[in-house]
């Protein structure tokens, strides 16, 4: 098993993850009794709980009246339902949201496609040097943006990139490249027989032919993994849009932070905006969870 | 020689943009930023600056502030990487075997996981509220409720590093655990049942089992994991932005620190401070990606 199993196979790890252990035979054939099953029920139970008491928390403090927000009735449901902080927490967070979307979309997109050209030569079109090209770009996704973000910033101003949206939009692309090309290079490692590739060659086909006629093709659920990844990502970035943007052109973390920070906080509204601030990952995650997986195994070597 | 050319140069030509531009965005910025940090520019204001050698480095490393988030940083990263690790291995050794509702259990478990340090960070900072007893809030509110008083605490405002730093790493762990759940699980499920069955034929009872057959095989999964979680780790900024705000010097780390000397516009000096960072990162990085490439080169 390599170092980075998990990171091997998009695809077929997270089939590993689905996948369910083999029937025992009999209570103590899998090597537990009743009774430990009943105890890791309870413990999975337990766990749970803990997972979800901040979704708890959220879902009723949003719903509240500023007024019942007190000590006591911290944890109790709404005296009253209200729309009234979800509606406020939308009026600020609307613009933000529309920017979010017309930055991850085009950004994981186009990252995606790099990275697949990418991940076709180094696992399939080789050259010699190859593997320090791959180090190379390996190195490039685990750098603190920190290290970068001053002159980044400095080029922008000096390459007149309007700050904002297009700005966010080229520094994670470039800064996307290192992990799609991780995911495409392991998928072609792993999905395409070779004897393909060698026929295709044997027939004359060059790379451009090759790539456009046999792997793109099978590239979909490549694809799937590293727009997902890179929605994600980009979605839930920060630092970049603290650092490239302001305030009035920035994305919507920027949105929510400003949203629930300050003096004077409401936290019905922040709450609220939290939700809806996650709504668009969580509904990747939710209907395309299989592939979700897929992206999170893929990027074992990320983080 | 012009064959070999005429089927490596394509291959070559598509790599190069990437190299481009990742020389430029992250080799020449990361020399730009070194630069930066050994000379006196300590404004916003251009115009030409002297070098003054590593001199920013030994201010840095003189100074009480920013020794303070480096030790912070420190029990940081241990309190998330080993309740990160435990928390994820304890689920995927409860699942591992399968029970009934398992693919629910999993997706509650993971689905933290998409969501962003911000938005945790909002909810995190409403649970982690200090307020105790009568006044209690957050999750000492919900202590209170449930007679647990012992459990309460000041959170990241008040007590030792090691309860301020644990604070900020239970929202952390709460994000990642499932993520860490999924890699081991991974594992688990790749194993060839053969090896259990053997050893259970040999008479292995079940701990011995887990230690002496299961958990080596899950060894590189773990060191991925750690790789993983502990570059996170250092570079953790969000939470902490959305939990404590930046300027909170109990909770401040490298990456916090660079953000508010950056706000005085002390240029040198925040170069100086991701430079550290960097090179933090680097040690625990280079090395496993040199071990990475090179056993794929073996296979």
């Amino acid at each position: 098993m390599s170092t980075d199993t998990a990171a091997a196979a998009t695809g077929s790890a997270a089939a590993a993850v689905r996948r369910k252990p083999p029937k025992s035979r009999g209570v103590i054939a899998d090597g537990s009794t009743r009774r430990s099953r009943t105890v890791r029920y309870v413990l999975l139970l337990l766990f749970l709980l803990f997972v979800l008491i901040p979704v708890y928390v959220v879902l009723i403090t949003s719903f509240k009246t500023s007024g019942d927000t007190t000590a006591a009735s911290q944890w109790s449901l709404p005296k009253t339902w209200t729309l009234d902080p979800w509606r406020k927490a939308w009026d600020v967070l609307q613009p933000y949201m529309v920017r979010s979307l017309s930055l991850a979309i085009p950004a994981a997109i186009i990252s995606s496609l790099i990275g697949s050209a990418n991940g076709f030569v180094l696992a399939r079109w080789r050259f010699p040097g190859a593997n320090i090209v791959f180090a190379f770009i390996l190195f490039g996704m685990f750098i603190p943006y920190q290290a970068v973000m001053l002159p980044l910033r400095t080029t922008f101003t000096t390459l007149d990139v309007t700050r904002g949206v297009p700005t966010l939009i080229l520094a994670h692309c470039i800064y996307g490249i290192p992990i799609c090309t991780l995911i495409f290079r392991n998928y072609y490692a792993t999905i395409v027989p070779n004897e393909i590739i060698e026929s295709a060659r044997v027939d004359g086909a060059g790379l451009v032919q090759t790539y456009l006629r046999i792997i793109l093709p099978l590239s979909m659920s490549g694809f799937v993994v590293t727009l997902i990844w890179q929605f994600t990502s980009v979605w839930n970035d920060f630092l970049f849009a603290l650092f490239l943007t302001q305030q009035d052109n920035g994305p919507v973390t920027l949105g929510l932070a400003a949203l629930s920070g300050g003096q004077k906080v409401d936290y019905a509204a922040s709450m609220a905006g939290a939700l809806i601030t996650s709504l668009p990952t969580l509904i990747v995650y939710i209907v395309l969870g299989r592939w979700f997986i897929g992206g999170l195994m893929a990027g074992a070597l990320k983080g | 020689m012009h064959g070999r050319i005429r089927t490596w140069g394509p291959g070559a030509l598509v790599l190069l943009p990437t190299v481009l531009l990742l020389g430029y965005f992250v080799y020449g910025l990361i020399a730009w930023s070194f630069n930066t940090s050994l000379t006196d520019r300590h404004t916003a204001r251009k115009g030409p600056a002297s070098y003054v050698g590593f001199e920013n480095y030994g201010h840095l490393f003189g100074e009480d502030r920013f020794l303070n988030s480096l030790k912070n940083l420190g029990v940081l990263t241990v309190a998330f990487i080993v309740g990160t690790l435990i928390f994820g291995l304890l689920w995927a050794l409860l699942l591992e075997k399968g029970v009934p509702g398992e693919s629910i259990f999993r997706s509650i478990y993971l689905f933290p996981m998409a969501i962003s340090m911000i938005a945790s960070g909002v909810v995190w900072g409403w649970l982690l509220n200090p307020s105790q007893g009568a006044d209690a809030r957050g999750l000492n509110r919900l202590f209170e409720i449930l007679h647990l008083h012992f459990l309460e605490n000041p959170w990241w405002t008040a007590g030792s590093r090691w309860t301020t730093m644990a604070s900020i790493a239970l929202p952390a762990v709460w994000q990642l655990s499932g993520y860490i759940m999924a890699l081991f699980l991974a594992g688990f499920r790749g194993i060839p049942p053969e090896l259990r069955e053997a050893a259970r034929v040999d008479g292995a009872s079940e701990f011995k089992l887990y230690r002496h057959v299961l958990f080596p095989q899950l060894s590189p999964i773990a060191l991925s994991a750690l790789i993983i979680l502990g570059h996170m780790s250092l570079k953790l900024f969000d939470l902490i932005y959305a939990i404590t705000g930046p300027n909170q010097f109990r909770t401040e780390v490298p990456a916090i620190y660079m953000w508010n000397t950056l706000l005085r516009s002390d240029m040198a000096k925040s170069a100086a401070i991701a430079i550290v960072l960097l090179a933090v990162v680097a040690v625990l990085v280079i090395p496993y990606i040199a071990y990475t490439v090179r056993q794929e080169n073996e296979e």
